[in-house]
C-alpha cells in the first residue's frame, strides 16, 4: 500500500439529512462518533430505521455526511464522483446485503473480479490474482467464467466478497452481509469474514439487525436509535452488563433455545419517524425507566473503555429506584 | 381426541421442464386444537410447500398423494367449492411479507370486511364492528381510524398485525404462518410472538409456525417439525428438541447458530448444502454433510421411527450427540 498511516476509518459527529417532499428534513444519523481500527471487528446493531445503513454509505463516500467528518487512513473520506478514486481511498470497500443486486447479472465473474484487481498487476498476473480471489473465499476457479444466476445466494455473497477483496483493501465495511442467506450458508459467510479480518489484519464495520450474530464475531459493539450511537463497548461486557436501556431491550428481545418456550420480552412502542424525533433522549417515549431528566439530550459519557449516552449512568441525576437497571 | 390437522405420508411432485420433481416426500404431522406447532428448516427443504398444500394453493399439474384432514374433511379430495370453505374459515394462512399480502390500494376496512361479509354472510354494519374488535385484538392503536387506512400508513410490524387480523377475520381453527416474523425486527417480532400465544390462550386458535429460526421455534412452539430435503427429520416437544437433538442435521443447525457464549469466536457452518430438489442422493438426504454417515446410510431413506416418549427421528446411526452449549 502507498499509505503509510494505520488505516483506520473514523467518524467524528456526522450528521446526514435527507430532504424529503413533505416530511421537511429528516436527520437519519444526528451526531455519529464511532473508529474501526485495522485487525477489528467493530459490529454496529439496530433496528431498520436507525441510520446504519446510512451510516455505511457515507464511510464509503457514497452519500456525503452533512456535518461532522469521515476519515480513512487520516484522510477525509471524499464522495464518489466520475474521477477515479485514490489508491488510499480504494483501500475501503463494501460488501453489500444483496448479493443478487452487488453483481452484474450479464458479466461473467471472472471479468467482474479484474475490474478490481490493481493495475499495477499486470499481465498473465492479472488472471492469477483472480483464481487467488476465488480460492480466498473457497470458490473453484472454474467460477470465473461462470455467471452470477448460475450460483446459489451463499455462493454469490462469497463471490460477491471477493469483489470487494480484490483491490486490496484494508477496511471493508459490511452491511447486513449475511441478512439474505440460510443458517448454513450465513455460517460460512461470516466464518470467511472473520477470517479475513484476522488473516490480513484487515478492519471490518460489520452493520446487521442479528444481535446474536454480532455478539459472536464483533470485538466491540456499537449500539444505533434514531441516529445516534446510544452505547458502544467491547462486545462481551456490552452483552453481559448493558448500561441503556434499549441496549437491555434488544438483548432480551432476542428468542432463546431452552427446554421450555418463553417468550421475549416486548419493547412497548415503536422507532419514531426520524423526521419527528423525540426531544431530549430520543429513547426516551420507550424507555422503562425515564424520567425528568431525560427532557435533555444525555451527553455520551466514558465509562473507561465503553460509553454510553444516558442519563442513567450519571450518579448526580439518578434517583435511586432506577439504578437497578 | 382426533387431532384438528392430520397430514399422513404426503408427497407432492412438482412439474418442470427436467420432468417431474418430487419436493415432498412421505410428511406425516399433526396440530392439535389450540396448539402451537413449529416446522422448521432452511429455504428449499419444502416447510412451504406443505403450507400450500394445505390451503389448495398448489401449481397446476402438481401431483400429490397421501392424505391431508382437517377437522375431519380429507382436504386432498376438495374441490373448488370445498377449499372456499376450508380457507379462511377452517384454515387461514398468514405470510412472510405483509407488503405483498395486503393491497396497496384498498383500506384496510375493506380488506378486513371482505372475508366476513362472504363467510360469515355478516351485512356491512355488523362487519364493520367485527373489524373494530378484530383490530383491537391485535393490539392497533385507534382501531376505527385504522379502518380508513391504507397499508402504507402502518410500519412493518403494524401491517402485519392487520394481515394476522385479516386471517382472522372469518373465525379459522388453524392459523398457518410462514415465517411472519422474518422480515421484522426482534423487538417488533417479540409482540407478533405474544400475539399469536395470546390468541391460541384467548380463542383456542392452532398455530402451524414456520420459521428457519430456532430461537423462535423454542420461544414460542411446543412441538416442532425439522424438515430436510422434503422430509421430516425429527419431531418431538420443541424443548427437548433442541437441547438433546437426535439427528446430527438439527444438532448441525443448532451448531451453525451463534451460540452467545464466545466473543471473537467463530461460527461452525454445515458443510455443503441442501441437495436440489430431484438431486437428492439414494439414501438418507443428509448423508453427504454428515459427520456421523456410516455406509449403511446409503441405502435408503431411513424412516421416522419413534425414539423414547413423544419423539421420532429418521436416522439409522443415532449418534451420540454432543449439544452446543
Amino acid at each position: 500500500m502507498n499509505t503509510t498511516a494505520p488505516a483506520r476509518l473514523s467518524f467524528t459527529d456526522v450528521e446526514v439529512e435527507y430532504r424529503s417532499r413533505g416530511r421537511g428534513r429528516v436527520r437519519a444519523v444526528a451526531g455519529v462518533s464511532l473508529e474501526v481500527s485495522p485487525g477489528q471487528i467493530v459490529g454496529l446493531v439496530g433496528e431498520s430505521g436507525c441510520g446504519k445503513s446510512t451510516l455505511a454509505r457515507v464511510a464509503v463516500g457514497l452519500s456525503a455526511p452533512s456535518a461532522g467528518a469521515v476519515e480513512y487512513a487520516g484522510r477525509p473520506v471524499t464522495p464518489l464522483g466520475w474521477l477515479p478514486r485514490s489508491g488510499a481511498e480504494v483501500g475501503l470497500q463494501m460488501v453489500f446485503q444483496n448479493p443478487y443486486a452487488s453483481l452484474n447479472p450479464r458479466r461473467t465473474i471472472g471479468s467482474q473480479l479484474l475490474d478490481g484487481v490493481p493495475a499495477a498487476v499486470t499481465g498473465s498476473a492479472r488472471r492469477a490474482r483472480v483464481h487467488e480471489l476465488l480460492e480466498r473465499v473457497a470458490m473453484p476457479t472454474s467460477a470465473a467464467q461462470r455467471y452470477p444466476h448460475q450460483f446459489s445466494g451463499g455462493q454469490r455473497q462469497r463471490l460477491a466478497i471477493a469483489r470487494a477483496l480484490a483491490p486490496e483493501p484494508r477496511m471493508i465495511i459490511a452491511d447486513e452481509p449475511v441478512t439474505a442467506l440460510d443458517a448454513s450458508s450465513q455460517a460460512q459467510v461470516v466464518n470467511l469474514l472473520v477470517g479475513l479480518v484476522r488473516d490480513l489484519d484487515m478492519g471490518m464495520l460489520f452493520i446487521s439487525h442479528d444481535l446474536a450474530l454480532v455478539h459472536e464475531i464483533a470485538d466491540v459493539t456499537a449500539v444505533m436509535y434514531l441516529g445516534r450511537i446510544v452505547e458502544a463497548a467491547p462486545t462481551r461486557e456490552l452483552w453481559r452488563e448493558p448500561r441503556h436501556p434499549y441496549t437491555r431491550a434488544l438483548i432480551d428481545a432476542v428468542p432463546q433455545i431452552g427446554p421450555t418456550p418463553r417468550l421475549p420480552a416486548i419493547l412497548a412502542g415503536e422507532v419514531p419517524d426520524p423526521a419527528n424525533a423525540p426531544t431530549g433522549c430520543r429513547f426516551r417515549p420507550r424507555c422503562p425507566h425515564a424520567f425528568a431528566p431525560c427532557g435533555e439530550q444525555p451527553p455520551t459519557v466514558d465509562l473507561g473503555g465503553r460509553s454510553v449516552a444516558c442519563w442513567l449512568t450519571d450518579s448526580a441525576t439518578v434517583p435511586t429506584a432506577a439504578r437497578s437497571l | 381426541m382426533a387431532p384438528l390437522l392430520d397430514v399422513d405420508s404426503l408427497a407432492v411432485t412438482l412439474p418442470s421442464p427436467r420432468g417431474p420433481l418430487p419436493i415432498l416426500h412421505d410428511v406425516s404431522l399433526t396440530v392439535d386444537e389450540g396448539e402451537l406447532v413449529g416446522i422448521a428448516g432452511e429455504s428449499g427443504c419444502g416447510k412451504s410447500l406443505t403450507a400450500q398444500t394445505l390451503l389448495g394453493l398448489l401449481p397446476p399439474g402438481a401431483a400429490v398423494t397421501g392424505s391431508a384432514r382437517y377437522a375431519g374433511t380429507e382436504l386432498l379430495s376438495l374441490d373448488a367449492r370445498g377449499w372456499q370453505r376450508v380457507r379462511g374459515a377452517g384454515i387461514a394462512m398468514v405470510f412472510q411479507d405483509p407488503s405483498a399480502a395486503l393491497h396497496p390500494m384498498l383500506t384496510v376496512g375493506r380488506q378486513l370486511t371482505e372475508h366476513m361479509r362472504v363467510h360469515l354472510r355478516m351485512d356491512r354494519r355488523a362487519a364493520g364492528r367485527r373489524a373494530v374488535e378484530l383490530l383491537d385484538q391485535v393490539r392497533i392503536p385507534d382501531p376505527e381510524r385504522a379502518l380508513r387506512a391504507y397499508p402504507h400508513q402502518f410500519s412493518g410490524g403494524m401491517r402485519q398485525r392487520v394481515a394476522i387480523a385479516i386471517a382472522l377475520a372469518a373465525r379459522p381453527r388453524l392459523l398457518i404462518a410462514d415465517e411472519p416474523t422474518t422480515a421484522l425486527d426482534v423487538t417488533v417480532q417479540a409482540g407478533i410472538l405474544a400475539l399469536l400465544e395470546r390468541l391460541r390462550a384467548e380463542t383456542g386458535l392452532a398455530v402451524a409456525f414456520i420459521t428457519h429460526d430456532l430461537g423462535v421455534l423454542s420461544a414460542l412452539t411446543t412441538r416442532g417439525y425439522i424438515f430436510y430435503a422434503g422430509r421430516v427429520v425429527e419431531t418431538g416437544p420443541t424443548g427437548g428438541l433442541l437441547t438433546a437433538p437426535n439427528h446430527p442435521y438439527t444438532a448441525a443447525l443448532l451448531g451453525a447458530r451463534p451460540h452467545g457464549t464466545q466473543t471473537g469466536g467463530t461460527l461452525r457452518p454445515i458443510p455443503g448444502a441442501p441437495p436440489a430438489p430431484g438431486e437428492a442422493p439414494p439414501g438418507c438426504p443428509f448423508q453427504p454433510r454428515c459427520g456421523y454417515a456410516e455406509p449403511s446410510c446409503g441405502e435408503a431413506p431411513p424412516p421416522l421411527t419413534p425414539v423414547g416418549a413423544d419423539r421420532s427421528v429418521a436416522c439409522v446411526v443415532r449418534p451420540h450427540l454432543e449439544v452446543a452449549a
